[in-house]
């Protein structure tokens, strides 16, 4: 992964995706150490009658804290922070959160390209864009303004993901800067320590 | 400030010095997000003509208005919340001989009607008068109408039922093509008005005010002032529900108000 310069000054890491997530999830979290640099920040499409939320299944997996994303909540490096269900979640300028029920972005809410179009406005080139496994095109759009806005753009590779649409799409639409295995995702984010 | 920001920030500060629309406190990327939207749907490339053009055309700044303060809402969204109504507040109401509501930023109706059947169903709306108020005069105009799409009663009737409702949902409408009509009757008390919560002052005292999933569109500063509005609208030990994510964390009254149901986000006002 030498074309990635870790040197680069970085404010965030926001990461989308929907069917198969939670196992590509797990994979790419676990390692991550519980002081970390930067903070995570994910959309993860399911259903909203789900019993159980993504941040209690992910955090006995994981060294790192997860969090649900709290309105107006100040975002603070080493913490994963999870969209709430059936919420759009945006960055804010001043690195905070803010909550949307605006209508469904591509049968989602959240929807990553919201996450995502938010995150690029306010990190600008300091971003870095994931999208993994998922059944949808949602994301496609996102990862090509955080590329417009000069943030770095990553695909699981789609031979790799167990549902290969979502990054299909986002590589189709001409928005994905390098397509990566999980593991080689991994390594990147284990790189900025 | 780039310039794209100083171009964004002046076109609402002329939006509220011409239309005396104030969207300055409002939360910055929701607000961009849905100004974006209306210019790519309306095919205007550049902020600045944006306002070019929405300063000189009334009618398309209404229509701007529509785009940007529309909200998405259903009937008994969030179960839970109704059935905690239901439990823990029905009973302190009705030992008021008249019960004044007031459902702020209500958008096309649907939670208005929501609280209508709940208190029908409590044999407390006859003595019960809903003011349901919202800034899109577009979206109270549905929300007078009481006509839905049919497609939506399957999510609600669920919604209706995990509520707690004592009916057969089906009940309170009668459909037509692919609309359903709500029964008349549940209108009889409830009036809607024009409110900007973002300007506009308390109008009432009311026992319950219902305000969900507004704030989280405002600023913090903003969300204070409309607290503060609130807490002057609310009688003593009025009640006080916000939206699921809503909080009064930062709130300067914060300390004026206590859990009733800290998951529901329901509130009440301590003096």
């Amino acid at each position: 992964m030498k074309m990635i310069n870790a040197d680069k000054k970085l404010g965030a890491i926001v990461i989308g995706t929907s069917a198969g997530g939670l196992t590509a999830l797990s994979i790419l979290l676990e390692k991550i150490p519980p002081i970390y640099p930067l903070p995570l920040i994910v959309v993860q499409h399911r259903s909203k009658d789900q019993k159980t939320l993504l941040e209690e299944v992910l955090q006995p997996k994981c060294k790192i804290q997860i969090k649900q994303a709290d309105e107006k909540e100040k975002i603070e490096k080493g913490i994963v922070y999870i969209a709430p269900p059936d919420y759009h979640l945006l960055i804010e300028k001043d690195l905070t959160f803010s909550l949307s029920c605006d209508e469904l972005v591509l049968y989602s809410r959240p929807s990553i390209d919201v996450l995502f179009e938010s995150a690029a406005i306010a990190y600008k080139d300091g971003l870095i864009g994931i999208i993994l496994t998922g059944a949808n095109s949602d994301g496609a759009a996102g990862l090509q303004t955080i590329k417009k806005h000069g943030g770095i753009t990553i695909a699981q590779s789609p031979a790799e993901a167990t549902f290969p649409r979502m990054p299909s799409s986002a590589i189709d639409n001409g928005g994905v800067m390098y397509i990566l295995t999980l593991k080689e995702i991994q390594e990147i984010i284990l790189s900025y320590r | 400030m780039n310039s794209e920001n100083k171009e964004f920030t002046d076109l609402l500060d002329a939006i509220r010095y011409v239309y005396g629309y104030d969207f300055t406190d409002y939360s910055e990327a929701s607000v961009k997000r849905r100004i974006n939207n209306f210019m790519t749907n309306r095919k205007i490339e550049t902020i600045d003509m944006l306002g070019k053009v929405i300063l000189k055309d009334e009618r398309l700044f209404e229509e701007f208005i529509q785009d940007i303060s529309v909200t998405v809402t259903e009937m008994f969204r969030d179960p839970a919340f109704y059935k905690s109504l239901r439990n823990n507040i029905i009973k302190r109401l009705a030992t008021y001989p008249f019960i004044k509501i007031w459902i702020a930023g209500c958008a096309t109706g649907e939670e208005v009607y929501s609280i209508a059947m709940l208190f029908k169903e409590e044999g407390l709306l006859n003595r019960t008068l809903i003011y349901a108020t919202d800034i899109n005069q577009k979206s109270l105009q549905i929300a007078k109408e009481g006509v839905y799409p049919l497609e939506n009663m399957k999510q609600y009737t669920s919604n209706y039922q995990k509520a707690g409702g004592k009916m057969s949902f089906s009940e309170y409408y009668i459909a037509k093509y692919n609309s359903v009509l709500l029964d008349k009757s549940l209108k009889q008390n409830i009036v809607f008005a024009a409110h900007n919560l973002a300007i506009d002052k308390s109008f009432n005292e009311f026992q319950l005010i219902i305000c969900r999933n507004v704030l989280i569109y405002f600023n913090q500063k903003l969300q204070n002032n409309v607290i503060n509005l609130f807490y002057e609208s609310l009688c003593p030990f009025g009640f006080l529900g916000l939206g699921n994510k809503e909080s009064l964390l930062y709130a300067d009254k914060k300390k004026h108000f206590q859990d009733v149901d800290r998951n529901e986000k329901i509130f009440m006002k301590n003096e």
